[in-house]
Order: C-alpha cells, then structure tokens, then sequence
C-alpha cells in the first residue's frame, strides 16, 4: 500500500470551443497539466481565486467530468477515462461535499432519506430499521439530533444543512472525498464550528480529503498541505506552515497580503504596498 | 450548537396541514368544483331525476323551475325535443370527466417520457426530439382531430386519441426544460457521485422535483381536453348522436337561441365552472406540495 | 461639531417581528465606521432604513434617524429622496444586479449626474470620464461604451463606487460591497473606497460581517447582534481589548492565515442562545421612554 491515495499527473481539462460556424472545434483550456498527491490520512488545501479553475479541478477529482488530458491514479488505479459503469464501485470510496447545500439536498427528500440512499445504491440497507438507525447514527456523527431525519432540507439552517451535506458525504466511510467551499456561504460562528466538525472527523475516521476554499485562512485550520492555483496552474504547493510562513510564489504573496487580518494595520490601504512586512514575517 | 438550538423550536406541527394552508382559497374552491364535477360523473345514474334521453314533446322547451312558466319536475327545463336539461348536463359530465381523465393521463405519461429523455440525454436525442416536437406543433391540431376521427371512425376513442396525439407536447416541452434545470443543481451531481445510475438518477431525485409542475400541467390539460371535447361534440365527431355531450347541447340550443337561451347557456357555465375549478384545484395543489416554493 | 448621521433608539419589525430593538449609532463628518454582525443582525436593515430603502411589511416603529441635523423620518419624501444619491450615496452588496443591464455604463453614471447635479449632457459625459479614471479605470472612453455584463465583478464594483461618490456625498453606506469578491480584488476596491473617501470628504458606514475588513478600513465600529449594539468603540480598542464576551467570542471563531488552526474555537452555543433571550425580553419590556 503506498502512501499516496491519489494522485495526478499533468491533469488537463477543456471545454470544447467552436471557433467560428465552420471552424473546427477546439478546447478552452481550464485546467492546465495539474500535479497533485494526497498521502493516505492528509488533507490538502487548493486555494484559488474565482476563475482559477478549483470547483472543475474537485469534480475532475471525483470524476463528475473526464479529464481531457493526463490521469487521476486512485490507490494505485488509473480512474481518468473509466466510464461511469466501471466508476460506480469506486463511487463509494470517493465522496463529495458540495459548497452550497441548498442545491446540493434534494429539497423534495427528508434528510433520513438523502442520507441512507448511499447506502441503498450500494446495497448496504437491511431493510426499514436498519436505514432509520443509519440515518440516526450518521446525523449523530456531525451532531443533528436524530429527528431530523425527517425534516426537509428548507427546515434548516446554513450550517445544519451543511452539516447534512457531510454526513452523506460520509455515510459510505470513503477513502477520499473532495470537500468544496463547504464554508463559503456561512457565518463566522457557525463556519467555525463545521470546520472544528471536520478536523473532529478527520482525527476519528482519518479521512483524506482535498479541501477546496477561495480562503486561506480557512484552509490553514484545517489543512496539512496546500497548493496554490492560478488560471488552472498550480503555482506553488507545499506543507501550509512553509508557504503560509515563506511563500516562493509572487501570486501566493500577492494573495496572503491582500487577506484582511482582524488586526489594525494603518498602511494596508496604501495602494504602493503590494506585500506587507508584517504579513510575511508573522508567520515564521 | 447554536444553530440547532435556534431552529428546533420552529418545527411544522402538521405537514399535511401546513400543505393545505399553503393551497389557500385556491385549493378549497378548486377541490370543491372537482368534486361536484367528478362525484355528478360517477353517480349520475342514482340521482338524475329523468332518462336523459326520454322525450316528452309536450313539455318541449320548458323553462327552468323558478321562472314563469316552468316545470318543478323539470329542475333546469327542457329542450327541444322535452328531455331533462339537468339530467342531460350531468350524464355529458360523465363523458368530459372520462375523456379529461383519460386523455390529460395519456398525453402527460407519452410526454414526460420524452421530456425526461430529452432533457437528461442532451445531444442528438434532444436535437431529434426537440425538433418533432417542433415539427409536431406546426400541424393545426383541429385538422389533425378531424382527420383522425374520419381514420378511426368517430366516438369517444378517437377524441380521446386525437388529444393524446395532439397534447403530449405541452408535457414534453415543460418537462424537458425543467429536467435541464434540475440537473444542474448539485444535488443531482451529488446522486451521480454516490453512483446513482441515470434511470434511477431520473426517477428517485428528479421526478419528485417535477411533481408540482406536473401536477399543473395535469390539472390545465384535463381543462383543455374538456374544451377539445365540447369542440369534437359540438362539429359532430365526437361520442355517438344519442349521447349527450356539453357540446352537442350547446349545438342544439344554438339553432333556438331566441325563444330558450337557457338550453345554450346552462352547458356553457358547466364547461366554465369545469375549466376554473380544474386549474383552481392545479394551482393549489402545486402550492400544497410544495413548500420549498415560498420559502 | 453636528454629527453626520445620528441614529438613536432605533426600531424597526418586519410585520410583528422585531429586527431592530433600539439601536443607537452615529458617524461624524469624514469618519469611517464599521458596522458589523452576522446574518440576522440586522445591520443592513440598518442601511435600508437610514436610505429609506425598507422592503415592504417593514417600518421604523421607534426612534430617530438624523442626518446633519435633520430628522430623515420627520422630512417630506420628495426632500428626503432629493438628498439621496447626492448627499447620502449606496455602494451596494451586488455589482451584478445594481446596474440596469440594458443601458451602458455611460449612461448611467451620466444620468445620475444630470439629475443630481444639473449638468448639460456633454458636462455629465466629461465628467464621467473623470470618474472612472479616479476608480483606476485605465480606458474610461471603452467601458462608457460597454455594458455592464461585459466587465467583470470587480470593475462593476469600481463603476458602482465612483457613481456612489460622484456627488460628493456627505455619507455612504457601504452595504457588504465586497463580499461578493475575491481578496486580492476585495483590497484593491478597499483601497479605492479609502482615496475617494478622502478625496471627497465623505463619512462612511461601512455594513459588513468580517472583521478583517473592520480592522483595515474603519476608525470606529459597532457589534451588532440580534438587533442590538453589544459594543461600540475605536476599532483599535475593540479589536484588541472587546469588552463584550460576543466580540471575544467572534474574534476567536476568526480563522486567521497567520497563526495555526489550535487558537480558532467556535462561538459558544450558549452565548448565542443566551443573547437572542436577552433580545426577545427586550421586545417583551413596554416601550418607556422610547421617543
């Protein structure tokens, strides 16, 4: 077993672009020859900004679409070009966790239900009791009390649902899952408590995640490495403290400067300082 | 946890009383109609107070029972001929409930089939889809009915076909556009990465999502088919001669519309109150199931 | 010195439904102050009502919102609406659905002026050319031509920034205006509000969630919570030394990029329940001596 669970080598995806009537079609590129490895146990930050291709970089990950260049090695398996019936078994140990969970709960199902049907497609329910257990236990793992399996997904609020969202994503015990911007939309109070969730989760099930997020500092509470994407390129990548404390990268400094600390910093709004001293030496 | 705490407390205490809340007066008025409409369909035979095809040429053309003149034997007065317009209306009840029941279930089962194909295949099935249907809505549809009961021959079957044939594209349309939609949202890229198959993807996420719209449509199109019915009776090419129809009614009492204006009036306001109370009783539905929809 | 805007007392329900319970704020000429709450708090309901911008079934049930001096909800409407756009300026939340998609941008900006200001059509269009270089638009003959979904989110940001202060406002209300953005382009449009503020001599109230951008841009701030002002103060004294256990709590919850995730711990439930009861009593207390 090695100890890299997925890995990427030179990850490009476009999407078809006809050039002209007549012209022949060819591909706008958004993903760009990616090299990325998650070890077995880690959680791995790809930071972007809007446009840097992060969200179709997560769902080449869980191959919810094909690469059109290089591949995607999960446990040793090259999955890139698998077509959807060759995928479905490797479905239940690659899970997702999308950023809004508005959209992404049936809003006509009960929560019991989008939570055991993971387990109804993989065979895994013993009947009526069995999946009214399931759901209670899955919903007591991110702390929902275990009536709210019947609930629909517009009872809740931002973070309960989001809550949800994670506990489908874990109710098949995955290997891997992708989470992406699952804390975007939320308060500061209830974003940290799903991130302590997570980080919670993680130590107890030793979950390997890719967590996506436009936001650093969100990123360094919860993740082991981060890479940096820019216009579908990883610029830098690397263990947080290393390029938290001592970015390589223009952009990465570009980036960490323009985060606004909660600290009063009078010459932040200069517009000459493109990086601010503080900001680079605060973290070494 | 804060946000647990906040939101218990405000847990429905009754769905299906909730749902029939949101349906408001629209619901209640819709039901209402629908019910007098289908319950007079189903027992006509126990409660018309005469054979609707019984003459009585003596009193021939009675007005209703409150006006001068008219028969309290005769509820809603006679026709030409002396037969009971109130056992006529009813028992033409029966005909329009069965062939909007019929028809509006036909056309929507052919329709949503090749509205969900349509939308979730995407690509060549769409295009050639898409494009029947286009195609199919250019033919004038009373044309297509006419030419279809001179083909099968008329009576109910080729009313109820010639609707079928003519509606389905409403559904597939409606459904088509709306599956696109749905299948944008994550929750169906979420059932694709749990590894739902497409068929199953379709029936147990998407189809409960379009259960509102259907409903809608179901409910508008059964009015249509009423009214398509009441045209096909009325030119003749609909249910055999002796049986009456709202639009055969309406034929007969257009030629003595001067001297008894009811005979021609009375199946007119059935047909009206029919249409509203069906797309009433849609509309308020579609609200009832919903919940999503106001919040 | 008369304060540029002096809210006292403030209440505001949406039907029955109390949002705001007596809130008391004001922001003096030239000064920026953060408002700042989470979702429910309140505070852009604050900016609506201070523009007299209330969504429907809402209203002011108490209290006194002046401008200068003069009481906003006392004023005729036709001089209230008069002093907006032109005294008291919106920079609002969405760049996406602030501008009317099918005039350009031109023509927007130049409207406003016209009105507000009288100029003649070519007066308005130099001006407006003006404007857009001031927000670090490079070639403000190109985007008057252009229509708004033709630029991206963080020019339309800087379009609807220079109309704000196109008048010379006494007082904008910056309403979340970059939430929508990303953080490299969210500084530079932080960077852009501080110069024209200064150039103009604007005061701003500047409505957001995030401390962060609390700390960077505002003198002064006020916690809002539940519809109720838990701490207001010097942003540097609030920061550093809150007094209000909320604060403390928020600022804790703060992920921040320079320091390991072993400092975050998460708003204490008990708190947040304990507040808003404290908020529903005070809906319950018979209004004495609300004004």
């Amino acid at each position: 077993m090695s100890d890299i669970l997925l890995q990427t080598g030179g990850l490009g995806f476009g999407y078809p672009q006809r050039n002209g009537l007549f012209g022949k079609p060819t591909l706008r590129e958004v993903i760009k020859g990616v090299d990325l490895a998650v070890p077995r146990g880690s959680v791995v930050g790809l930071v972007g900004e809007s446009g840097s291709g992060k969200t179709t970089l997560g769902r080449l990950l869980v191959r919810l679409l094909k690469p059109t260049s290089g591949g995607i090695q999960f446990d040793g398996l090259e999955i890139g070009q698998l077509d959807e019936a060759a995928l479905r078994p490797l479905r239940a140990r690659i899970q997702m966790i999308f950023q809004d969970p508005q959209s992404s709960l049936n809003p006509r199902l009960r929560l019991g239900t989008t939570l055991t049907r993971p387990l109804g497609v993989h065979g895994r329910l013993k009947g009526k009791r069995d999946q009214r257990e399931r759901a209670a236990a899955l919903l007591s793992l991110v702390g929902l009390p275990s009536d709210f399996a019947y609930r629909y997904p517009h009872e809740l609020s931002g973070g309960q649902r989001q809550r949800a969202g994670i506990a489908r994503a874990l109710a098949l015990e995955p290997d891997f899952i992708v989470a992406d911007e699952i804390v975007s939309g939320l308060d500061v109070s209830t974003q940290a408590h799903i991130l302590l969730l997570l980080k919670e989760l993680r130590a107890r099930l030793g979950l390997t995640m890719v967590f996506i997020s436009h936001d650093l500092s969100v990123v360094r509470v919860l993740c082991d490495d981060v890479a940096i994407l820019h216009h579908g390129e990883v610029v830098e990548s690397g263990p947080v403290a290393r390029v938290f404390g001592a970015p390589q990268h223009a952009y990465t400094r570009q980036l960490l400067a323009a985060i606004p600390l909660p600290d009063v910093e009078p010459g932040w709004l200069d517009e000459s300082s493109v990086v601010s001293p503080q900001q680079q030496g605060s973290a070494a | 946890m804060a946000d647990i705490a906040i939101a218990s407390l405000a847990a429905p205490p009754s769905r299906l009383l909730a749902g029939l809340r949101r349906g408001g007066p629209r619901l209640w008025i819709g039901t209402v109609l629908v019910a007098l409409l289908v319950l007079a369909a189903i027992f006509v035979p126990v409660f018309a107070p005469h054979d609707p095809l019984e003459q009585d040429l003596m009193s021939a053309q009675l007005p209703p029972a409150w006006m001068t003149g008219g028969d309290h034997a005769y509820l809603l007065g006679t026709d030409s001929l002396g037969r009971c317009v109130l056992s006529r209306l009813t028992y033409s009840a029966r005909t329009a409930v069965m062939v909007a029941l019929i028809a509006a279930t036909l056309a929507a089962l052919i329709g949503v089939a090749l509205g969900l194909f349509a939308g979730s295949f995407g690509g060549w099935v769409d295009q050639s889809i898409s494009r029947l249907i286009d195609v199919w809505m250019a033919f004038p549809p009373v044309l297509l009915s006419i030419v279809l009961a001179t083909v099968i021959g008329a009576g109910l079957t080729s009313v109820i076909a010639a609707i079928v044939v003519i509606d389905w594209t409403r559904f597939a349309r409606v459904i088509r556009a709306e599956t696109m939609v749905q299948l944008t949202r994550d929750y169906a890229a979420a059932a694709q990465v749990i590894g739902l198959s497409r068929a199953r993807l379709l029936r147990l996420e998407i189809l409960p999502n379009l259960v509102p719209l259907l409903v809608t449509l179901l409910a508008v199109e059964m009015g249509i088919a009423i009214l398509v019915e009441v045209i096909l009776s009325f030119v003749g090419i609909s249910v055999a001669g002796d049986t009456p129809t709202w639009g055969s009614m309406i034929a007969e009492g257009r030629q003595i519309v001067y001297q008894a204006p009811w005979i021609m009036a009375l199946p007119i306001a059935c047909i009206i109150t029919s249409v509203i109370g069906l797309n009433l009783f849609g509309d308020g539905l579609r609200l009832a199931l919903d919940p999503v929809q106001r919040s | 010195m008369t304060a540029t805007l002096a809210v006292e007392g403030l209440k505001v329900a949406i039907g029955a439904a109390n949002v705001l319970r007596g809130v008391s704020l004001d922001v003096q000429p030239g000064e920026v102050r953060g408002l700042v709450g989470e979702s429910g708090a309140g505070k852009s309901m604050l900016g609506r009502a201070v523009l007299g911008l209330l969504p429907a079934n809402t209203s002011v049930t108490a209290g006194r919102i002046a401008f200068e001096g003069r009481d906003l909800l006392a004023m005729a409407e036709a001089e209230r609406r008069s002093l907006l756009g032109r005294r008291i300026a919106l920079i609002p939340q969405d760049p996406m659905t602030s501008l009317n998609p099918v005039k350009r941008i031109g023509r927007q900006i130049g409207n406003l002026l016209r009105h507000h200001l009288g100029l003649s059509k070519r007066a308005a269009l130099a001006r407006t050319t003006e404007l857009l270089a001031e927000v670090a638009i490079h070639d403000p003959q190109r985007v008057l031509a252009l229509y708004p979904h033709e630029i991206s989110g963080g020019m339309r940001q800087r379009v609807l920034i220079a109309m704000a202060f196109a008048c010379d406002p006494a007082l904008v209300i910056a309403d979340e205006p970059t939430t929508a953005l990303d953080v490299t382009v969210q500084r530079q449009v932080l960077q852009l509000v501080e110069r024209l503020r200064l150039r103009h001599g604007s005061a701003v109230l500047f409505v957001t969630h995030d401390l962060g951008v609390v700390a960077k841009i505002c003198r002064s701030m006020t916690v809002l919570h539940a519809g109720r002002v838990l701490e207001e103060g010097e942003t540097t004294n609030v920061l550093v030394r809150p007094r209000h256990a909320y604060t403390r709590a928020l600022l804790a919850a703060t992920p921040r990029a320079d320091r390991p995730a072993e400092a975050l711990r998460p708003v204490p439930p008990d708190l947040i329940d304990q507040l808003w009861s404290e908020a529903y009593r005070l809906d319950q207390v018979p209004a004495v001596g609300a004004a």
